[in-house]
């Protein structure tokens, strides 16, 4: 925790509402990472505009509500009736009046200004040295590097034992995922983002970037962050069942460094190429695949396979699962358009569906007993 | 509630009828508005209900007690009903029992249709309240209820499409009745300029009402249509935009909130002369700066989606529209605080409420314009912060105001003085809890906590806390409100025509509570400029 | 100003039970829809019982207001708030149709250009209108402006000069100069439904073909469906012509009929414009 954050209390109006407040906090013995007042510590310049016009607006509300609220004050203590205060009978004053329609013009069109000026520099997307194409999942992010090969997905890796409790919390709760986007420090980066399914916001704190990814629409933004370092956010738009369960996590690394990763990412790649041919066994497929389900599926078809009466169809005794293979596999492939089932065909790879598949048909009471192959899914693609 | 003794003007043909039927098919505009005020006191308590749940959830990080699935039903419900079963209502029940007595006329101007916009709102609550029930569950996409998430859900989606709608029709024709009532049934003398500020802001208000209550039909006509027959309206692959919807949400949207602020600025502007004992500083600029504030609620919408996106043209037109807002809103602090200026101020409970608004509502204001401000919005768009402000406006602001205003005519209404003990407690409870509950949500919202999320990272664990706890005893306060007006209703002392020395509408030329048929015929009123003396001696 | 005198009393009418009818009316048959959606087989007759309560309220409802105005209940003052009353219902049905006009500038100004400028998500994909949009694989072929489209604007301009004409025969008591006009315009009206019907009939785009099936069919639905309304209501002014119940001095019924019709009137012009032709 910072002093900053001490010192901040004081131009919030209202301060003495804050007391109780201050008085737990004190108390409170937990040692907190990044105990927040106020905004996150801006790591991009843009960012660090907002915070000071942030702050600037914070000093300008306050001393008005000081210059409104005294004499309210001096009114309410001196102007009692229990004190003998006879009434006076004015109702109109035109100069006062006109006075306090001009000031606040005036101090509107100072607050305009410099927001314009930011506005302007927010939305100047040109000349990027990276693009990332951002696209939004129900509940995960898909990072795709425009003109590297390199495409992958990010989602959370909070243990659902830490959800519900079974589990301590770790330090990053909730804002921890599997494969953090990658960005070199001091560089343009430019983002294209969009949506698959619902809408989405991908939204870092410490770059004052917030942006709406609309399904079927590309929107941009940009950021250029300082230094290199680990910076955190969350989805910020509703987006239903996982919305709280869909963090963005940003891994800030020097140019060097940056370069190293993406050859390592190339030879990911590879190697994946080369595995898609393989045949696996039935046990194989199932481990890989209740990784899969926990992260993609669990959230609508839960952990019991049962899904939610009414919202989302049980797996266990569905006939699509205990059907003709090349039915599910399908119907994972190419989801079902207009309902909540995504068409994970273009999230997964072969082995990863092949492995969901084979997953879903062997667990809970299910026991179709038979597997299904990368090669089943590759053929079933058009 | 109508004694024996209040039978003074029966001239007219018919009094009260005995028995449920009265309710049933009252066409008087007084039943109807307690009607009114009973049906968004259930559904304040309802929504305050599932608000509690959703504290409770919030209490600690980890999912204790709902799954994501029931939190977010829990928290588009909440805000669903809030604002369509209890503030809006509310408003409309001290519409009907206010304005035909402020204006002295005899009744609402179509009172059968009056009661058809009542009897409304229960088939529709019905129809709302129902969907807890259904397969799926409630709605769970927020009370804005952006496709394509909307399109997602299942059978409650369309229960509440049609809830909604029956909701606009009602709402329609109260407001229609309202502007027919104000324009055409003036007592003879009570020119527009010399009407209570309190019906001035309802008159804004209706016209608010028949003017965006259709667009948001509209919408969510379109909602039903992309959801069961096939269109594209916002569905890109069809040509579509999902951000449309947003555009004609906000536009009936913003204007909402103005409609659900403007009757308690009427409100307050009643309470804080009759207190201070002194007319009403600035009844012209209150008139017209009401009326800008009604003007800039159109144009303004897009302030709700600096981050979908827009071309830096409009993100900049909406933020210079939005900030001018400011102006006539502070108009209207100004004058109320010159009107306590060199007044004899008594703090009986409307006035502490009334106060309270000022000053509360004045900080929620603020959140509002830091809002305003794109660059700034866009890191605190969809977090707590505007939790926080939107709570500040419409808990301190509207729903506080229709507290001190159910204080203020209680009297007036059912002939007996409220508790006043229990009346300031229930302030000072409801004043402390709420700004334990909302301050917070202000620093939570800054730090990066995202609203409408079940579960959060440990560094806003403790803050949550505190509002929780702020929360559950924001609630329980609300126990003692039902207790105290129950008790109003029953009996107390009694509130003779007019327990406010610094009351100077017309309805306190009334006996209380004030005849069946009030003004059958018309007072004639003598005027001073900005102030409507009753001149029914 | 008025004064005293010409006050009186306002017609405050007795307890009704139709409003409560109207919401029971309304409560069943958005259940009964809702079914409907979701294919559960009670929906049509629940939706059937439930129009059955809303046209016995209407009937109800509407026997006792025009019982009330033939017995002189209505004062000016009475009147003059129906007028306001119909002024401000015609406004809020305005912002209706606006709502669905601004969808259709939108998507055509706006989203098209958009969508064919995101290349990324759909290549190929160019700004032109009509469109049913770069997901759906139909070709559109729009209806043409200058034919059925024309007639049917003439029909109903001419429907808006005949009602007029059967007004001003109603002022100067020429009672049949009256239900000629009356009947002339039921008969345009209906005559420019059964055209609309054989349109949709013969267009060769549905409302799912993108956003232009889609803004073009709601927009002239709900047109459609507040002509059958207006023509509904003016069978019942009709019909109340025949029983002679209006008079040179007192007809608002008539008068606010009227009024709804142009307003339907100059939507067409504005669908007919933005619509068919542009
Ligand atoms: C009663 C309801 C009400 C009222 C009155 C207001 C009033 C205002 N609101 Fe608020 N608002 C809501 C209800 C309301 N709002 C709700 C419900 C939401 C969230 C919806 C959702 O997403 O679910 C919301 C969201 C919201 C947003 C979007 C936030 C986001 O999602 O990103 C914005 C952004 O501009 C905003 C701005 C304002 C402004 C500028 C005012 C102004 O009218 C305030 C004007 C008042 C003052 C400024 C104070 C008094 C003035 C003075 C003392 C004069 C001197 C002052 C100066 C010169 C600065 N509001
Ligand atoms: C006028 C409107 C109004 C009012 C009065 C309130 C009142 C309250 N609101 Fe509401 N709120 C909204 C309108 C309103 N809200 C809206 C529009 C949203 C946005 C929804 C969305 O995102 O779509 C929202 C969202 C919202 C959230 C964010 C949820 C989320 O983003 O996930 C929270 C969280 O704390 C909250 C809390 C509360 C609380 C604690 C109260 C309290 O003030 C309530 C106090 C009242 C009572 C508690 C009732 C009385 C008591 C009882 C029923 C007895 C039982 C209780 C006890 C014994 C303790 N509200
Ligand atoms: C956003 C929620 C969601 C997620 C995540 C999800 N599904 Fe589904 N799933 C659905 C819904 C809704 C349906 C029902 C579609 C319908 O109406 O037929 C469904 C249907 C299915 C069915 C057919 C079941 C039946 O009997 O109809 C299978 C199989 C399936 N999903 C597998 C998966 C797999 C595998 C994953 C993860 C890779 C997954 N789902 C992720 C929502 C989801
Ligand atoms: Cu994705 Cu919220
Ligand atoms: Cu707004």
């Amino acid at each position: 925790m910072s002093n900053r954050s001490c010192q901040r209390i004081g131009q919030i109006p209202g301060a003495i509402q804050a007391i109780p407040i201050l008085i737990v906090w004190f108390v409170s013995a937990r040692a907190h990472a990044e105990y927040g007042l106020n905004l996150h510590a801006p790591a991009t310049n843009l960012a660090q505009k907002i915070y000071d016009l942030h702050t600037a607006i914070l000093w300008i509300c306050l001393a008005i509500f000081i210059v409104v609220f005294i004499p309210m004050c001096i009114a309410l203590l001196r102007h009692r009736k229990s004190k003998g205060h006879r009434p006076a009978r004015f109702h109109d004053n035109l100069t006062l009046e006109i006075a306090w329609t001009i000031v606040p013009v005036l101090i509107l069109l100072a607050m305009a200004g410099t927001a314009t000026r930011l506005v302007v520099a927010m939305k100047d997307t040109d000349e990027a040295d990276l693009t990332i194409k951002v696209t939004g999942h129900q509940w995960k992010w898909e990072y795709e590097y425009l003109g590297d090969d390199i495409r992958f997905i990010s989602t959370s890796s909070t243990p659902k034992e830490q959800i519900d409790g079974a589990q301590a919390k770790g330090e990053n709760y909730l804002l921890e995922v599997d494969r953090p986007l990658v960005v070199p420090a001091g560089q343009k980066v430019r983002l294209v983002l969009t949506s698959a399914d619902v809408i989405h916001t991908w939204w870092v704190p410490a770059f004052g970037l917030k942006q709406d990814a609309v399904p079927g629409f590309i929107r941009d933004s940009w950021f250029k962050a300082d230094k290199p370092g680990t910076f955190r956010g969350q989805c910020a738009e509703l987006c239903g069942v996982g919305h709280g369960f869909m963090p963005v996590v940003v891994e800030v690394v020097t140019v060097e460094q940056f370069d190293a990763w993406k050859q390592a990412q190339k030879a990911l790649v590879a190697a994946a190429a080369a595995s898609a041919g393989k045949t696996y066994t039935l046990a194989e497929l199932k481990a890989l695949g209740e990784k899969v389900y926990k992260t993609n599926c669990i959230a609508c078809h839960q952990a019991t396979g049962l899904g939610i009466p009414g919202a989302f169809p049980a797996l266990i005794g569905s006939k699509i699962v205990s059907g003709d293979k090349s039915g599910h596999i399908d119907m994972v492939l190419n989801g079902k358009p207009g309902t909540a089932m995504a068409a994970f065909g273009k999230q997964l790879s072969d082995v990863e569906i092949a492995a969901v598949v084979t997953y879903e048909r062997n667990s809970w009471s299910n026991k179709m007993s038979d597997v299904a192959q990368p090669a089943d899914i590759a053929a079933r693609r058009k | 509630m109508y004694t024996a003794d209040t039978a003074a003007h029966h001239d007219h043909a018919h009094g009260a009828p005995r028995g449920i039927m009265r309710w049933l098919t009252s066409t008087n505009h007084k039943d109807i508005g307690t009607l009114y005020l009973w049906f968004s006191l259930f559904m304040f308590f309802f929504a305050g209900a599932l608000a509690m749940l959703i504290r409770a959830e919030l209490f600690q990080p980890g999912l204790q007690l709902f799954q994501p699935a029931v939190f977010n039903q829990l928290t588009t419900m909440h805000g669903l009903i809030m604002i369509f079963g209890a503030i809006m209502p509310s408003l409309v029940g001290f519409a009907n029992w206010q304005v035909p007595l402020m204006i002295g006329a005899s009744d609402m101007a179509f009172p059968r249709l009056n009661n058809w916009s009542f009897w409304l709102l229960p088939a529709a609550g019905l129809l709302l309240i129902a969907t807890f029930f259904v397969p799926g569950g409630a709605i769970a996409g927020g009370w804005t209820m952006y496709p394509p998430l909307y399109i997602q859900g299942g059978v409650a989606y369309d229960m509440s499409i049609l809830a909604i709608h029956i909701l606009g029709i009602s709402s329609i024709m109260g407001a229609i009745n309202i502007i027919v009532t104000i324009l055409n049934l003036r007592a003879p003398g009570m020119t527009l300029m010399k009407m209570p500020l309190f019906v001035w802001t309802w008159l804004i208000t209706a016209f608010l009402l028949v003017a965006v209550m259709p667009v948001l039909a509209c919408a969510i006509t379109m909602l039903l249509t992309d959801r069961h027959f096939g269109t594209h309206f916002f569905d890109a692959a069809g040509g579509g935009d999902a951000v449309m919807f947003q555009h004609l949400f906000w536009f009936f949207g913003h204007p909402e909130v103005y409609i659900m602020i403007l009757p308690a600025f009427g409100i307050v502007s009643t309470i804080i002369p009759t207190f201070a004992r002194k007319p009403l500083f600035g009844y012209v600029s209150m008139v017209y700066a009401v009326a800008s504030i009604a003007f800039l609620s159109f144009i303004v919408w897009a302030h709700h989606m600096f981050t979908t996106g827009m071309p830096v043209g409009g993100q900049l037109f909406f933020m210079y529209t939005t900030m001018l807002i400011a102006i006539p809103t502070g108009v209207k602090v100004f004058n109320w605080v010159a009107t306590l200026w060199r007044g004899s101020i008594t703090f009986e409970t409307p006035m502490l409420f009334a106060l309270a608004f000022v000053f509360l509502f004045t900080i929620g204001g603020f959140s509002g314009l830091v809002l305003s401000l794109v660059p700034v919005d866009i890191q605190l768009q969809d977090t707590y912060y505007v939790v926080a402000h939107f709570h500040y406006v419409l808990f301190s602001g509207s729903a506080m105001a229709i507290m001190g205003g159910i204080y203020y005519w209680l009297p007036k209404w059912t002939g007996h003085m409220y508790d006043e003990t229990l009346g300031k407690i229930h302030f000072w409870l409801t004043a402390i809890a709420f700004n334990i509950t909302f301050f917070p949500m202000h620093f939570l919202g800054l730090a990066g906590m995202p609203r409408r999320i079940p579960d959060y990272a440990l560094q806003f664990a403790d803050f949550n806390m505190i509002s929780s706890l702020g929360g559950f005893l924001l609630g329980a306060s609300q126990l003692l409100f039902l207790y105290t007006v129950i008790k109003c209703v029953r009996g107390g002392a009694p509130a003779g025509n007019k327990p406010w020395d610094g009351a100077d509408t017309l309805e306190w030329t009334q006996t209380s509570p004030p005849p069946y048929h009030s003004f059958v015929t018309p007072p004639q009123i003598k005027l001073v400029r900005g102030r409507s003396h009753a001149n029914a001696r | 100003m008025q004064t005293h005198a010409e006050h009186d009393v306002y017609y405050v009418p007795p307890p009704s039970i139709w409003p409560l009818v109207g919401s029971v009316a309304l409560l069943v048959l958005a259940s009964g829809f809702v079914m409907l959606l979701h294919k559960i087989a009670a929906g049509p007759y629940v939706m059937a019982l439930g129009i059955g309560i809303l046209l016995v309220m209407l009937f109800g409802w509407f026997s006792t207001v025009i019982r009330e105005s033939l017995a002189g209940k209505y004062s000016d003052q009475v009147d003059t708030s129906f007028r306001w009353g119909m002024v401000w219902f015609i406004f809020s049905e305005v912002l209706f149709f606006a709502g669905f006009f601004g969808a259709l500038f939108y998507a055509r100004i706006l989203a098209v250009p958009w969508l064919a400028d995101a290349q990324m998500l759909w290549p190929g994909f160019t700004a032109a209108w009509p469109t049913a949009g770069p997901g759906v694989k139909t070709v559109l072929t729009p209806v043409d402006a200058w034919g059925l489209p024309a007639l049917n604007t003439l029909i109903l301009l001419s429907s808006g000069a005949t009602v007029t004409w059967a007004h001003w025969g109603l002022q100067k008591g020429r009672q049949f100069q009256l239900k000629l006009g009356l009947a002339l315009t039921i008969i345009l009206g209906a005559l420019f439904i059964s055209l609309q019907i054989h349109e949709y009939g013969e267009a060769a785009f549905t409302i799912r073909d993108g956003i232009y099936g889609a803004t073009f069919y709601m927009l002239t639905g709900f047109h459609g469906f507040h002509v059958m309304l207006g023509a509904a209501m003016l069978t019942v002014i009709f019909l109340r012509a025949l029983a002679g119940h209006f008079t040179p001095g007192r007809h608002f019924a008539f008068e606010a009929v009227a009024w709804y019709w142009h307003f339907v009137d100059v939507i067409w012009l504005m669908l007919f414009v933005f619509v068919y032709w542009l």
